[in-house]
């Protein structure tokens, strides 16, 4: 059984673009501050956490491909560039992690359909498909290996995990770039608030780089255990189900970290701080300072415990994501 | 100190691995009807189902046919409560009448920690172009909103399924475009091979949907008339709906259960297209390697290949760039090849295609016949390679089915029949 390391990490959050602005985020243990986006049909807009847009352009971004790409695409993008800083790996395998995907193109597109389906864009529906972002990248990258989009909850995230993990054991790549993104529009947030009056929806990506190659001594990331993937199902509670999950991982870890997937309104937090109560050590929780990313949230709890690993603030971490409608899904990783 | 039962990683290693994939359930239904008997008479004669659109308003489309199913009124009896199934939209229904198929036809019972891996390109499309629209007429108004949002999700299908079966393992949504179901059950073989499942319930679905088929109509790809394949004058494909389950199985498992084994999957490749989001490279460079990769993987030459089921869209730029690639692919041995799509019976099923298309390489394997593209009267000169035009009996090893979709995702399956 090959060992997994993590090679790099990168991150685009409504605290900014890239790690510094999202660890000042943490450290300082404030939300980040709301902005206002219009919905249609109502006077009072919805409150969100946006991604600011950039001074400068970044160069990459002027790649052909992404010229009409979707938000969604440009932060997987960003979030890719930084976790690829050492450079792009010859057989690169790409996993794209998505709940909502290109929501403001499909948004816009079925708006044409509604009102003339003789005059909706061709240009707009190719950029609808759930794998136009992960097209985009591999195009960015010049990967032309296996690419799988996974649709799913927060949780997803850690199961493409698994996945590139398989890739590796296997030899179907040599590295594996694993991201998941989001972005805002008024009608995923105005879902959203149909679950909870409180929450504010925000958009991003996050991405992790994976190789079964070893770093040199004292500078990486192990990859030690992702649990199951423990599916939430009518007629099991959701505490239990985030126990289970809990209980394939270590009580405790000297020293260690628990970056948990808690949103700060307690309705929702309930049954993943109940059973993490009893956590000794340090404890951040992302999503609390930027809000229900979607998939986006899982990504950065994940670069979040792999950053902080790297800059030997902790010698190990947990990650708990309890996703909003699929599963409870945990992992372990180590300062190596 | 960590007592990892069940985990995704690391894998508990598997004695003998790599086990070998084999297929002892499959579900299926489309136009043709619902179950494998009527489809696989239906692709045996080459028959066509396509007719107007009756699901939304064409009107104002330029093409105004597709190969809708007949859904039943009533569900397969499983342990669904009347509230989930009233919520239940097009999709999901056509997903658990071809898992019932399946999991009948597999003579499995409960199995608990069972993973799902499945193919979609629009999961609920239905509920949530439903939910935009009330959000915009009505903007006050959430009635019924919350259970739009979570059977919209591409997830929910699946977790229906689990919930009507009694399944808890894993499930696992690929959204690759028109590969996804070619590419679930790709994946669905490799967590077998690796030895990380025993069993996977796997496939792909799409119901018809109007953002969908206005898509395909405002970039010109649908034929206004029947889907022809390959044929020198194709003007386009024919949009479809329906949805096929495989349960595959380790051989050894099997065996053990001493079920029919419909085939081995025996070979998968999959690779990137990078050179445009819908148009392939003209010579279909991503094509051939995930041909070259699945026969590598199968231990073939393509000599042995009995039967190809093309992607063949009826596209002018997809069928070229695919015949491109099996030309090259195959060599000298194109002459000897038959090749055909079924699209051109119940149109493009997008994200079930790849499933639908390995269920019907299933029925040409047990049957030994191979199923024709009636529509098809001006073979394409680029096709080295012989279209299959009329029903016809053949003896059969190995097929291949290629699934490429939007983002140059490109799969390529092969399957053995068992001796």
């Amino acid at each position: 059984m090959k060992r997994i390391f993590i090679h790099g990490a990168g991150v685009v959050s409504p605290a900014g673009w890239g790690w510094e602005g999202l660890r000042a985020a943490l450290a300082a243990n404030t939300p980040v501050e709301t902005s206002p986006l219009p919905r249609p049909g109502w006077s009072q807009p919805l409150q969100v956490r946006k991604v600011s847009a950039r001074a400068t352009r970044l160069e990459f971004l002027s790649h052909p491909r992404l010229r009409r790409a979707s938000a969604v695409t440009n932060y997987a993008a960003a979030a890719a560039h930084e976790a690829l800083a050492g450079g792009v790996p010859k057989r690169l395998g790409i996993l794209f992690c998505v709940t909502g995907a290109c929501v403001q193109f499909s948004r816009r597109f079925y708006d044409e359909t509604w009102s003339n389906p003789a005059t909706a864009s061709p240009l707009v529906f190719p950029e609808t498909v759930f794998n136009a972002p992960s097209s985009h990248l591999g195009a960015l990258l010049e990967s032309t290996d296996v690419n799988y989009t996974l649709v799913g909850d927060a949780g997803t995230f850690l199961q493409a995990l698994g996945t590139a993990a398989d890739w590796l054991q296997s030899g179907r790549v040599e590295a594996c770039l694993v991201a998941g993104a989001e972005e805002l529009d008024w009608i995923t947030a105005d879902a959203c608030r149909h679950f909870s009056r409180g929450v504010i929806c925000s958009e991003g990506a996050g991405a992790l780089l994976l190789s079964g190659q070893a770093p040199s001594a004292g500078h990486g990331v192990e990859l030690i255990a992702i649990t199951d993937s423990h599916l939430y199902l009518n007629g099991r509670s959701r505490m239990k189900t985030i126990q289970k999950m809990r209980d394939t991982l270590p009580r405790e870890l000297p020293g260690g970290l628990l970056c948990d997937s808690q949103l700060g309104l307690p309705a929702s937090d309930r049954a993943e701080a109940a059973v993490w109560q009893d956590w000794p050590g340090a404890r951040l929780s992302p999503r609390s300072i930027l809000g229900e990313g979607l998939m986006a949230t899982g990504a950065w709890q994940c670069v979040t415990a792999v950053n902080l690993l790297r800059e030997k603030q902790y010698p190990s971490a947990l990650v708990s994501i309890c996703g909003g409608h699929q599963q409870a899904i945990g992992a372990w990783f180590a300062s190596v | 100190m960590l007592v990892i039962t069940r985990v995704l990683f690391p894998r508990r290693a598997n004695a003998t691995s790599p086990a070998r994939a084999v297929v002892t359930g499959a579900g299926v239904i489309t136009a043709l009807g619902r179950g494998w008997e009527v489809n696989a008479a239906g692709f045996r004669a080459g028959q066509q189902r396509f007719e107007p659109v009756t699901l939304f308003d064409t009107s104002r489309h330029r093409t105004k046919i597709a190969a809708e199913v007949k859904l039943p009124k009533d569900l397969p009896a499983r342990n669904l409560k009347p509230q989930v199934v009233r919520r239940l939209d097009r999709a999901a229904k056509l997903l658990l009448w071809a898992a019932d198929e399946a999991w009948r036809q597999a003579a499995l019972s409960s199995i608990a920690e069972l993973p799902i891996v499945l193919g979609t390109t629009s999961g609920g499309m239905g509920l949530g172009e439903t939910y935009y629209r009330q959000a915009v007429e009505r903007p006050e108004s959430g009635a019924r909103q919350p259970s739009r949002v979570l059977h919209y999700l591409a997830q929910s299908q699946a977790l229906v399924l689990a919930e009507a079966f009694g399944f808890t393992g894993s499930i696992a949504i690929i959204g690759n475009a028109c590969a996804s179901g070619a590419n679930a059950i790709g994946h669905a073989s490799d967590l077998i091979r690796s030895g990380a499942a025993e069993i996977v319930l796997t496939g792909g679905y799409d119901a018809l949907s109007e953002l969908v088929f206005t898509g395909f109509d405002s970039l010109q790809a649908l034929s206004p008339g029947p889907c022809r394949p390959f044929d020198a004058h194709r003007d386009g494909l024919g949009l479809g709906e329906g949805a096929a389950v495989l349960i595959l199985e380790s051989e050894a498992r099997a065996l053990a259960r001493g079920v029919p084994i419909l085939a081995e999957v025996a070979g998968y490749g999959a690779t990137t297209d990078r050179y445009h989001l819908t148009q392939p490279q003209p010579e279909g460079e991503a094509a051939y390697r995930a041909m070259q990769m699945a026969t590598a993987a199968a231990g073939i030459t393509p000599a042995e290949v009995g039967y190809i089921n093309a992607h063949g869209t009826g596209t002018p730029l997809n069928d070229s760039a695919e015949a491109a690639a099996i030309n090259r692919w195959a060599g000298e041995s194109a002459a000897q090849i038959p090749v055909s799509s079924t699209k051109a019976s119940i149109g493009h099923l997008l994200g079930a295609a790849g499933a639908v298309e390995a269920a019907i390489c299933l029925m040409a394997l047990q049957g030994q016949w191979l199923p024709p593209a009636c529509t098809v009267q001006t073979a394409d000169p680029l096709c080295r390679f012989p279209l299959v035009r009329q029903p016809q009996d053949a003896a059969l090893k190995y097929v291949l089915t290629n699934s490429f979709g939007f983002g140059g995702a490109n799969a390529s399956l092969i399957f053995k029949k068992r001796a």
